[in-house]
């Protein structure tokens, strides 16, 4: 089947989600909760397309035939922006000595907008690290509540290691046991991979990669798909 | 007085590394030097402006009442105002006292820390001292910010791109290298 992306016609298979079939054809969708291998969850937003005039979840949206859809518009692009600058505001990201640094996609996804300085009044919240693990490190301060270790660790590990309790401001991930180490999590479980930020972090291996070789020094997220190389969801 | 673009710059709370980045222009410093003269700046010790100034470039948010008016005073002399770095930009690891109130800083600075050793129990309170503020703040929220350049410290080379735009009468744009947070 066929559909229409930005002006151009796209052929996509039955059942193949936006995102999926765009980046099939080589047009990176900016995405934050979206994991390789995992059922697609619509939380983060930072995918949304206009289908048909109507904004969607281009990760979770299947293709339908004939469909019209807007990606690349300023209007999306502001709308991505601003989730990117709450994401900023609402948690403690202190680039300069987090690990993460050159490999976390939600500092990648500023860097591709262009970000330079907060939109939004910074709230500075107080938050805990757990670091009661022998090898993982869970810094609450960089959670950014995508939900990918949620559902890593239950649909891919098989295992149900982390869940969100509260609601709104107040939301946090919490951990199945009195703190990371009364868990069944191990450095080795696929969920420590998939933080796309620095919260759930291996301990003993940091800043391994020298600043300028580290993934998204060069070349902005996404341009593995755009190249054709393929992407990271 | 010269006539050529004057420059300032200020160190507020940050640890002086931008402008470690700012000498890390290695030789493009003597260029500069023909390009520009130095106002109210540490690099020359000037410690008040002696002019209007081109271009403003602040290291550093604002952790004090000083820092607030020295920040308002390049405001007012400086036509286009730089937040240079993160701790201009989003207060940095001053900052980080933020997630706490200021009354628990400063009882565990001069009272409870291991080491110290005040026996009359006084927190510094000298009319001397700058008063803190409640929380840091970064620049755009005291004045208005005209360009950011984000870094821990900033490349150099995007500090230098800024500051040559600017005298040629372009805008700020940084290129995708010269955008980082670390």
């Amino acid at each position: 089947m066929q559909f229409v992306l930005d002006g151009k016609t796209i052929t996509a298979t039955p059942g193949q989600t936006i995102l999926k079939a765009a980046e099939a054809a080589g047009v990176y969708i900016p995405r934050l909760c979206a994991y390789k291998d995992l059922i697609p969850h619509g939380s983060c937003r930072v995918c949304s397309v206009r289908v048909n005039g109507r904004i969607q979840a281009a990760c979770v949206q299947t293709v339908s035939s004939g469909a019209i859809v807007e990606h690349d518009t300023e209007e999306l692009r502001e709308f991505r922006r601003d989730v990117i600058d709450l994401l900023f505001v609402e948690g403690n990201h202190y680039c300069m000595f987090c690990e993460k640094s050159g490999l976390c996609e939600l500092q990648a996804l500023a860097y591709r907008f262009g970000i330079t300085a907060p939109k939004y009044p910074l709230l500075n919240p107080k938050r805990d690290i757990d670091m009661s693990h022998p090898d993982v490190y869970l810094d609450h301060n960089r959670c950014i509540l995508c939900g990918r270790c949620v559902r890593v660790s239950q649909d891919l590990d098989h295992k149900n290691v982390f869940q969100f309790v509260n609601r709104g401001l107040e939301k946090r991930l919490q951990v199945n046991g009195e703190a990371l180490a009364a868990t069944d999590l191990r450095v080795t479980d696929e969920v420590v991979a998939s933080c796309p930020v620095g919260a759930l972090m291996k301990k003993r291996v940091g800043y391994a990669v020298p600043v300028g070789d580290r993934p998204f020094d060069a070349q902005p997220i996404g341009a593995d798909i755009e190249s054709g190389k393929g992407g990271v969801a | 007085m010269s006539a050529k673009p004057r420059i300032a710059t200020v160190s507020l709370a940050g640890c002086f590394g931008c402008h470690m980045a700012i000498l890390d222009i290695d030789e493009r410093i003597l260029r500069l030097a023909d390009l520009v003269e130095f106002d109210r700046s540490p690099i020359n010790d000037y410690k008040t402006f002696t002019g209007r100034c081109a271009v403003g470039l602040v290291e550093g948010g604002c952790c004090n009442e000083e820092n607030v008016h020295v920040l308002e005073d390049f405001r007012r002399h400086c036509d286009v105002l730089i937040s240079l770095g993160d701790c201009a930009i989003n207060g940095g690891v001053p900052a980080m006292r933020n997630h706490v109130p200021l009354r628990e800083c400063l009882e565990e600075a001069y009272l409870k820390s291991p080491g110290v050793y005040n026996p009359g129990g006084v927190i510094p309170n000298d009319p001397e001292i700058p008063l803190l503020l409640h929380r840091v703040y970064p620049c755009h929220e005291v004045v208005k910010i005209d360009y950011y350049i984000p870094g821990c410290p900033p490349p150099a080379d995007a500090i230098w791109s800024a500051i040559v735009a600017l005298l040629e009468g372009r805008p700020v744009e940084l290129a995708y290298a010269g955008l980082k947070y670390d």
